[in-house]
């Protein structure tokens, strides 16, 4: 007998066959995601972050240097422009600075937004031949925008050293607020994600919506602007934006100045929550027949 | 008793006539919710879009170990019951259980990125495909060597030829290892040699112990591949039972010559001075039924807005499905049909044998006045040319070796 490369397909199955049994029906409309189901999916979410990541520095000719050019390309314009009539809640801070801060959460938020809602049309020869958790091809694109987060990160705290801000303790709260950024990014990557599989104009307005969205969030402007014109209430509706919670606690953190912005990050927080479990729920009800709208 | 790898109960699916548009405006669902904001949602189900069942009430039991081959025409329902099993979209009623891991091939080279070089996209289209990183690791050697890639293993592949993408996106999907395999038409693609690769690859994994659901329209290969035989008509199960039997439900119930009423197609090249009103392709006899080898009568109907319209040439075109062009048929070649026609009539060729193996072709037709194009239809019908004893010998070729049948007699000389 010969021993060619084509055995391995030809010998019998190796694993215990008496797994548990797939079963195939219509899902009930209430049904939420499997975990177990995609906790065994997650080395090819893995696989898909890599594969984004690769193929993305692999067609640019400057690669890791956009993600640097980008925020601080528009810090520029923005100090130029605007650093004259704003004066950031707490003068300690240049507004550079300041809007560097609030810049890098959101082009992360920004980009998770757009890839993720093209993930599904995007990848479209794959969904209709493979089955996946569906779930796992927006949190792949978002999850891919990480390391480029990350840099823009190293490069906010070159500022902040250059600039002589020091942050102080809070900054290891960070984290929970870009993890806020990430709920709310996958929460809204969801709902237009699946929007877009049915109704194309999505990808269209979403440019729009961001450059609207990214001025209704306090990036160029303190969220204390909003609260001394328009009083509680104008916070409380501010808050709804789950980006302003998330950008105002992201500045309290890493410049470590100001008073902790409580009401505005609850109501955010809250939001994205909500947005999320929407999103997920409405996901989940696109995906049952997905293959069959692309 | 055997144990079931799988077993399908009353299986169904629907698609809303409506749903397989290319998509939907949001503005249009928006105005028709704005619209119609009190008006309650109903329940019955048929009451609303026009639908069609694609399977209807689908019920059977695999054994473990089994090859079954399902047959149907085009539209049946098998691709989208091959798609339900691997899970690519949901049923609308019914069940489907699975004993054992799925591997569905209704596709090779998924996820495939051409930036991304050869060992790169192993690694992710085996992932997609649902083995594990130490599966791959283990098999890779064995993967990259089936596919005979190793010099380019790091190299993008947009720079493959086709027949190394083909190669590399086979042997993956290959190196697979479930213990129920599904299989679609995939095979008809590539070089007649890359064919015959895979389907001994095929036969090798039947005779293997596994589980094997076969989708194909390669008669002969499923007859050599396969035990058992489901037929599948307009998404319901009409014959289940050896591969023989399946095999012939499905040649007598052939339509083999698949025409769209062309009057109302819209898809139409040319300047419409003359219109393609009808086409009729019939084998010996008047039949509708296509064998190899059977001389062809094509009836075309044509109409004109000219009173007179002078110099018309009309052409067919044969192409197999690769878009090769077999044959042509031309009345300006024979120098027949000159001068001026009727603003309306029929046309009548008649061919010699169709020296073609059993398999399907497709038909393009145009027609020209005066030199220019009047009226041009791509894929005016496909034929499906039956095999047909040939050689009267009981034996002859295969698609897979060769297009043409060529008329031969062998005899030797004693020396």
């Amino acid at each position: 007998m010969t021993t060619t490369p084509e055995q391995s397909w030809t010998s019998p199955p190796t694993e215990t066959p008496n797994r548990q049994p797939i079963e195939i029906g219509p899902s009930s409309r209430w049904s939420l995601v499997d975990w177990q189901e995609l906790w065994r999916f997650r080395e090819l979410l893995g696989m898909l972050v890599v594969r984004d990541l690769k193929v993305r520095y692999k067609q640019t000719v400057l690669g890791l240097l956009w993600t640097i050019i980008q925020p601080v390309a528009l810090m520029t314009v923005f100090t130029l422009f605007l650093g004259r009539y704003i004066q950031p809640a707490d003068s300690q801070i240049p507004y550079a600075v300041f809007v560097l801060t609030g810049l890098v959460l959101w082009q992360f938020f920004a980009r998770a937004l757009t890839e993720a809602s093209t993930s599904l049309v995007v990848n479209e020869r794959v969904v209709t031949k493979v089955y996946f958790p569906r779930v796992l091809a927006p949190t792949a694109v978002i999850l891919a925008g990480l390391p480029d987060f990350l840099i823009a990160c190293l490069i906010l705290l070159l500022f902040l050293i250059g600039f002589g801000v020091w942050p102080g303790l809070a900054i290891l709260s960070a984290p929970l607020f870009v993890l806020q950024t990430f709920v709310a990014a996958l929460g809204v990557g969801l709902w237009l994600s699946a929007l877009d599989v049915n109704y194309r104009d999505v990808r269209y307005t979403l440019s729009f919506l961001t450059q609207l969205w990214m001025f209704a969030s306090p990036i160029v402007y303190p969220a204390q602007v909003v609260a001394e014109k328009w009083g509680v209430a104008g916070t409380l509706l501010y808050g709804l934006n789950p980006m302003s919670g998330a950008i105002e606690g992201f500045r309290w953190a890493v410049c470590g100045t100001g008073s902790f912005p409580i009401t505005l990050v609850i109501i955010s927080a809250i939001v994205s929550a909500l947005l999320f479990i929407t999103g997920l729920y409405y996901f989940q009800q696109m995906q049952r027949t997905l293959a069959d709208h692309l | 008793m055997t144990d079931l790898a799988l077993r399908v109960e009353q299986l169904s699916k629907r698609y809303e006539l409506g749903t397989r548009e290319p998509y939907y405006a949001l503005r249009d669902s928006i105005t028709r919710w704005v619209r119609k904001p009190f008006q309650k949602q109903t329940t019955n189900i048929n009451a609303q879009n026009p639908h069609v069942w694609a399977l209807k009430d689908l019920s059977f039991d695999i054994p473990v170990g089994e090859a079954v081959g399902i047959l149907g025409h085009n539209g049946a329902g098998k691709s989208t019951l091959l798609k339900i099993l691997s899970r690519v979209t949901e049923p609308t009623s019914g069940k489907a259980t699975l004993f054992g891991r799925v591997g569905s091939l209704l596709e090779v080279g998924t996820g495939f990125h051409p930036e991304l070089t050869g060992r790169e996209n192993i690694f992710i289209n085996g992932s997609i495909l649902g083995m594990s990183q130490t599966e791959i690791r283990a098999r890779f050697d064995e993967i990259v060597a089936f596919a005979e890639i190793e010099r380019f293993l790091d190299t993008p592949v947009k720079r493959y030829s086709s027949g190394m993408y083909m190669r590399l996106a086979f042997s993956v999907a290959a190196h697979l290892q479930p213990e129920i395999l599904l299989v679609d038409e995939l095979l008809a693609v590539g070089d007649a040699a890359f064919q015959k690769k895979c389907l001994n690859r095929m036969g090798d994994v039947s005779r293997s112990g596994r589980t094997v659901l076969f989708v194909s329209h390669q008669m002969t290969a499923m007859k050599n591949l396969c035990e058992r035989g489901l037929y599948i008509e307009q998404g319901e199960l009409a014959y289940e039972g050896t591969i023989d039997e399946a095999i012939n439900r499905y040649l007598d119930s052939s339509q083999p010559i698949q025409q769209i009423n062309i009057s109302e197609r819209e898809d139409r090249r040319g300047s419409g001075i003359v219109r393609f009103e009808e086409l009729k392709i019939t084998g010996p006899n008047g039949s509708e039924r296509i064998a190899a080898g059977d001389e062809l009568t094509f009836t075309f109907r044509y109409s004109s807005r000219d009173e007179h319209p002078r110099r018309l040439r009309f052409l067919v075109g044969i192409y197999d499905p690769l878009d090769t062009s077999l044959f042509r048929l031309d009345s300006d070649k024979t120098a027949e049909l000159d001068g001026t026609l009727p603003p309306s009539g029929t046309i009548t060729c008649r061919t010699g044998k169709l020296n073609l193996t059993a398999g399907s072709c497709y038909i393009n037709i145009a027609v020209l006045a005066e030199g220019q194009i009047a009226d041009h239809l791509s894929h005016a019908a496909e034929i499906d040319i039956q095999p047909a004893d040939f050689y009267q010998s009981g034996r002859c070729f295969e698609r897979a070796e060769t297009l043409f049948l060529l008329e031969q007699k062998w005899s030797h000389d004693a020396h």
